[in-house]
């Protein structure tokens, strides 16, 4: 048997696709996981419940001037005393629609939580990267202000905001970004520190590439991985804390409970026995938080560097 | 390495310094301490006779400068409300708290570095789906709603663990320890277990991602190719090559439960300092609020460069400022 | 054999005692019973007169006896005085004899002065206990049971004060400091020798404060073997506790979960209406005022009409029935009758009339409202923060839009002493149990000079009841001084100088088979609790 010699294969010449644009790619690979898909869903019926509130609220529970005290504690599925409208999950202690309040709230939270994690994920990195490639004493410095950064209490640097600026919104995402760069900085500065010892830093700075191209295009797309993780678990952490801090008095105005706000106000009517003052906004915060990172884990995984082809 | 860990020590101290100079300023700036220790009837004359004997009378500048001279000597002051030594309150507690945040770190990572490297190891498997599921839901639900939670299932309504508290101590070095008593374990199992679930979770995902990270790399396919076992690749290769940032992570958030772990402390009354800083910020008991925060990054930086050490161990590419190798 | 001796009826005899013996050793049993109690707050210390704050007192009351005590209404009973009389500046007060401290010494009249004079000389004292012995000239023991108090000035609320000053034992707390033994080692328990009921044994900070039996007692036999305190300070986990089992008695469960607490048959809940009234201050110095928008300037809070309006738009017995749980009471008057200077015409609360609050407002020149800041503390007070907004609720409906401030109380504080609020919700719990003490705090003119009108941020001035008030202060004769101060609080009540909205009731929650008595100071005293 003769073997067959790797010759030119000659068949019928055939038209090739266009080549897939990198969106497309995306988004392929995305729909394509049903998980990535569900938390899409959610994610997205989060964020509409956010955005369209005051349209799909029975109620406008941040107008206490409507709330009435008789009203308080209702079960799920009671009707108000006038009858005008039905609490479909019920009220909570200060006779808030819990349905309207959850919908008001998830808008606080969720763009407390949104920006203030993706502003402290920005600074981070920046200075991570630049405490790991730099070295010397920028590391040191960065690296001991990152230290006293994170032993600083977050009820204390809210309190002093409080004290200098005043209450707002703005201030609660001021304050959660001052309390949650310093984390990321460490992490990106120990993803920088193994890519820095990577040949194709060293390769880099041989083709005298300037330390801003290097630091953007090479090394960050690399270190990103660890820092979504981090990034997309933090949105849920940095809900709970602006829910301690309002509980505290130093967030969001009472009258105006975010998401967080509702669940921690919720805590004590737990052994009461009026459980879905506290289980409703729970379960919505945690719908919301597994779509954020169903999302959030599957577009890590497609824009990993290492993972395309 | 010497030099390192001297240069760090060295920074350690200005960093103590610049947090004091921080918290004076800050409490200063948030209210008065008088009004928080005065009682309700007190007259101007008490409240201003109270300010005279704490020296909250004078510049704030010179306060500093007389808490200084006296933290030198290691004197952090008294408690304004307990009238009791501040370091003092401070350390008694601590071991209460570290003990919680060590245990609450071991179970998160002999739980989630394994589960995590399953994960990575099988991305499509069914059990992989449901880890990563759970996870999402170990750090989406709020610390407080998952200790009272536990505490209801299984000291109300099970009575099989008592509810709050910390349990039988035994002396060990001098240092009150509940780990060696089975009473004491009975009590550390919940709030550690409240602490752990979200720090697995995190620590399962961060390894998860790390061993994708890891899998592809050409060092793992040539160990295969030399018919290494799955077991050996694992412990010796994939192991060592994922550590850093499950170390970083670990460190981070220690550093953060032995700093902040008040709200698990609250629900299970754990006699620990997380809720004396709580306390101390709320009352502007300024000598405690001082000495806790010089003493928490202290412990912090410490932490950070036993965590840095630690990188240049694990992977020799990452070198220590002026270290050999 | 040897004759078997035990005939029959030495058997019986031996049956009969080995079972009383049995039973004997059962009851002692069953009589050596510990309580485990959950405290809401920590004492800061264990020296009786370095804080005078209410969870240390509490302590202290059980440790230690005054001259006189307080009972659950707060009424003045003789304790380690058996009598005592008054002529003109002069007190005597007769000790009882036979009391001995815990450690076997005898009670004596030094024992009294060198308390008295160790109050003044406690160092960094945050409330010092100098308060309570205001007016007092000089103290002497006469003979081991006779002690003279002078006073600068006819001084009838003395015994009163009395109660806050329990005696310490001169032999035990004496020490080479000038105070005698330092706070820090009564902390330890280093000198802290009392006549009370149970003696100190250990502490712990943050995790338990443990006490047992005084078996040198004067009075009727302590009930508990042990008593273990542990500060828990979270309502639901305190709350958990008890529902665990874990502990027998929790002060103050939250105002929601009573419901089901005294639905539980292992349960019982016990109220006790308290001293402490829950009030908003309204800013009545001058225009303009802070917290208001749309007045052109001007103070609508000056107008009496306007104070009304507010006070009537506020629905007391829904927010107590709502808020509170059913544990308070609707306020007419800044205590609750029939305390020393309470009006009995101020004992029902107005219901509530938003129409005529509305007519009212339009009255004094706001058809459309304005716009309010009220201001309120974030967890000092029960239910304060859900109390400011319902009312702010309440008010926003009459037309008056309200915005609440909430603060941490060292915030709130600062604002308020910087008179930065119109109108804050606040409280107050006299600690000598009559008015006098409320009205001279909270509604005289304030005086710096005299001590008066300290907590008065709304800077009332009403100089009619300024001179009833200090009148009575000389009214030897209780009746007298009652009165005047009755007529006090309704001129003050009737202008609307104050809002009061109810008042407190303390609760405390206990497995089935503990009998409590609760007190009006919501002290938890556990010389009260009995097993039954």
């Amino acid at each position: 048997m003769s073997a067959v010699s790797p010759s030119v294969v000659v068949g019928p010449i055939v038209a090739m696709p266009p080549p897939e644009t990198p969106w497309q790619r995306l988004r392929r690979e995305f729909l394509a996981n049903k998980l990535a898909v569900l938390g899409l869903v959610l994610l997205l019926l989060a964020i509409a419940a956010a955005v369209f509130a005051p349209w799909i609220s029975p109620q406008n529970p941040y107008d206490i001037g409507k709330l009435d005290i008789l009203d308080s504690k209702l079960p799920p599925g009671s009707k108000s005393a006038d009858g005008a409208i039905t609490y479909w999950l019920g009220t909570d202690g200060q006779a808030r629609d819990l349905l309207s309040a959850i919908f008001y709230g998830l808008r606080t939270s969720l763009l407390v939580g949104g920006i203030s994690v993706a502003a402290a994920l920005a600074i981070g990195s920046v200075v991570g990267l630049a405490a790991a490639y730099f070295r010397g004493w920028i590391d040191a410095l960065l690296m001991r202000i990152v230290d006293i950064q994170l032993s600083f209490p977050s009820i204390l640097v809210a309190l002093i905001l409080l004290a200098i600026m005043g209450k707002g919104v703005d201030k609660v995402i001021i304050a959660l970004i001052i309390v949650q760069w310093a984390y990321f900085a460490r992490a990106a500065r120990a993803a920088a520190l193994v890519e820095r010892g990577k040949e194709y830093v060293e390769a880099a700075q041989c083709m005298a590439l300037g330390w801003r191209r290097i630091l953007a295009r090479h090394m960050l797309p690399n270190c990103m991985p660890p820092l979504i993780v981090i990034a997309t678990i933090d949105v849920a952490h940095a809900i709970a804390l602006e829910s301690t801090l309002s509980f505290l008095g130093v967030g969001v105005p009472v009258t105006e409970p975010s998401l967080g706000m509702l669940i921690a106000n919720g805590f004590e009517f737990m052994l009461s026995g009026h459980y879905w003052i506290s289980f409703f906004p729970g379960i919505a915060l945690a719908l919301a938080i597994v779509g954020i990172n169903l999302v959030g884990d599957h577009l890590r995984d497609i824009l990993n560097p290492r993972n395309a082809q | 390495m010497l030099a390192f860990i001297i240069r760090r020590l060295l920074q350690a101290l200005l960093v103590m310094a610049v947090m004091s100079a921080l918290v004076f300023v800050g409490l200063f700036v948030v209210g008065d301490p008088v009004s928080m220790m005065a009682s309700a009837e007190a007259t101007e004359l008490d409240r201003e006779a109270i300010r005279a004997n704490f020296g909250l009378d004078k510049p704030l500048w010179q306060q500093y400068l007389i808490f200084m001279s006296h933290a030198l000597r290691l004197d952090f002051g008294n408690s304004f409300l307990a009238g009791a030594p501040a370091m003092g309150l401070i350390l008694e507690r601590m071991p209460a708290t570290m003990e919680l945040a060590i245990v609450a770190m071991m179970l998160s990572l002999l739980v989630g570095v394994p589960l995590g490297i399953w994960a990575g190891l099988k991305p499509q498997a069914i059990s992989t789906r449901s880890i990563m599921t759970g996870s999402v839901l170990g750090f989406s639900l709020p610390n407080f709603w998952v200790g009272l939670m536990l505490i209801m299932v299984f000291a109300v309504q099970l009575g099989w663990l008592p509810a709050s508290g910390r349990g039988a101590t035994v002396k060990v070095a001098g240092i009150d320890l509940s780990v060696f008593t089975l009473d004491g374990w009975s009590r550390l199992i919940l709030p550690a277990c409240t602490i752990a679930l979200a720090k697995t979770a995190l620590i399962i995902r961060v390894t998860r991602a790390a061993t994708r990270e890891a899998l592809p790399m050409d060092y793992i396919k040539f160990a295969r190719a030399k018919g290494l076992t799955w077991s050996r690749i694992l412990r010796v290769h994939l192991l060592k090559n994922i550590l850093i940032p499950i170390v970083t992570v670990g460190g981070l958030e220690f550093g953060q439960v032995v700093a902040f772990a008040v709200v698990t402390e609250t629900i299970f009354a754990w006699p620990g300092m997380g809720k004396l800083l709580l306390d101390s910020i709320i009352t502007l008991d300024r000598p405690v609020a001082v000495a806790y925060q010089i003493l928490i990054v202290f412990f912090l930086v410490m932490l950070n460069l036993a965590v840095d050490i630690l990188y240049s161990v694990l992977d020799p590419r990452v070198r220590l400022q002026g270290a050999q190798a | 054999m040897p004759g078997n001796r035990c005939s029959a009826a030495l058997r019986r005899t031996l049956y009969a005692v080995t079972i009383a013996a049995a039973a004997a050793g059962f009851m002692d049993a069953a009589m050596a019973r510990d309580l485990v109690v959950a405290l809401k707050t920590e004492p800061t210390s264990m020296d009786p007169q370095y804080h005078a704050l209410t969870p240390n007192i509490q302590l202290s009351q059980t440790l230690f006896d005054g001259l006189v005590c307080a009972d659950a209404d707060l009424a003045i009973k003789p304790c380690l005085a058996q009598s005592w009389k008054a002529e003109g500046n002069t007190w005597t007060f007769k000790l009882r004899p036979g009391v001995k401290f815990s450690d076997g010494t005898p009670l004596t009249a030094a024992d009294v002065v060198f308390t008295f004079d160790r109050v003044g000389k406690v160092p960094n004292s945050p409330s010092s206990f100098k308060v309570y012995l205001q007016k007092v000239e000089k103290v002497e023991a006469v003979d081991p049971l006779t002690v003279r108090i002078t006073t600068s000035e006819p001084y009838p609320v003395l015994p009163t004060n009395m109660v806050n000053l329990p005696i310490m034992s001169a032999k035990a707390a004496a020490g080479p400091a000038p105070e005698g033994k330092t706070t820090t080692e009564l902390n330890a328990g280093n000198g802290l020798v009392g006549t009370g009921p149970y003696k100190f044994v250990s502490w712990k900070r943050g995790a338990e404060i443990v006490f047992e039996r005084n078996p040198n007692y004067w009075g009727p036999p302590p009930a508990w073997d042990k008593v273990i305190y542990r500060p828990i300070s979270n309502p639901a986990a305190r709350v958990a506790a008890l529902l665990a089992g874990d502990v027998d008695m929790v002060e103050d469960p939250p105002t929601d979960d009573l419901e089901r607490l005294q639905k539980d048959p292992k349960l019982t809940v016990e109220t006790k209406s308290s001293n402490r009234v829950i009030y908003v201050a309204l800013d009545q110095h001058g225009e303009p005022t802070p917290g208001i928008q749309g007045t052109n300037g001007k103070n609508p809070l000056l107008d009496k009409r306007v104070r009304e309006a507010l006070s009537l738009a506020i629905d007391r017995q829904a927010l107590v029935a709502r808020i509170m749980g059913g544990v308070a009471t609707p306020a007419a008057q800044l205590l609750p009758y029939p305390m020393f200077g309470t009006s009995k015409n101020l004992v029902t609360a107005a219901k509530p009339n938003p129409e005529r609050a509305k007519a009212l407002l339009k009255e004094a020149g706001y058809p459309d409202g304005f716009s309010i800041v009220l201001g309120t503390p974030n967890g000092r007070y029960i239910n304060d923060i859900k109390v400011a907004q319902t009312i702010a609720a309440m008010w926003t409906r009459v037309g008056v839009k309200t915005t609440i401030d909430a603060n941490a109380p060292a915030v709130f504080f600062k604002n308020r002493d910087s008179y930065a609020y119109s109108a804050y919700l606040a409280g107050w719990g006299t600690s000598t149990g009559e008015m006098s003490n409320t009205l001279l705090s909270l509604l005289v003119t304030p005086n710096k000079e005299k001590g008066q009108g300290t907590t008065n941020r709304s800077r009332y001035s009403n100089p009619a009841m300024d001179k009833l008030v200090n009148d009575s202060g000389a009214m030897m004769d209780d009746a007298q001084r009652a009165d005047a101060l009755a007529k006090a609080s309704e001129i003050a009540m009737a202008d609307f100088a104050m809002l009061p909205i109810h008042f407190e009731h303390s609760v405390w929650a206990m497995k089935k088979g503990i009998h409590f008595q609760g007190r009006a100071d919501q002290q938890t005293m556990v010389q009260y609790a009995t097993f039954k």
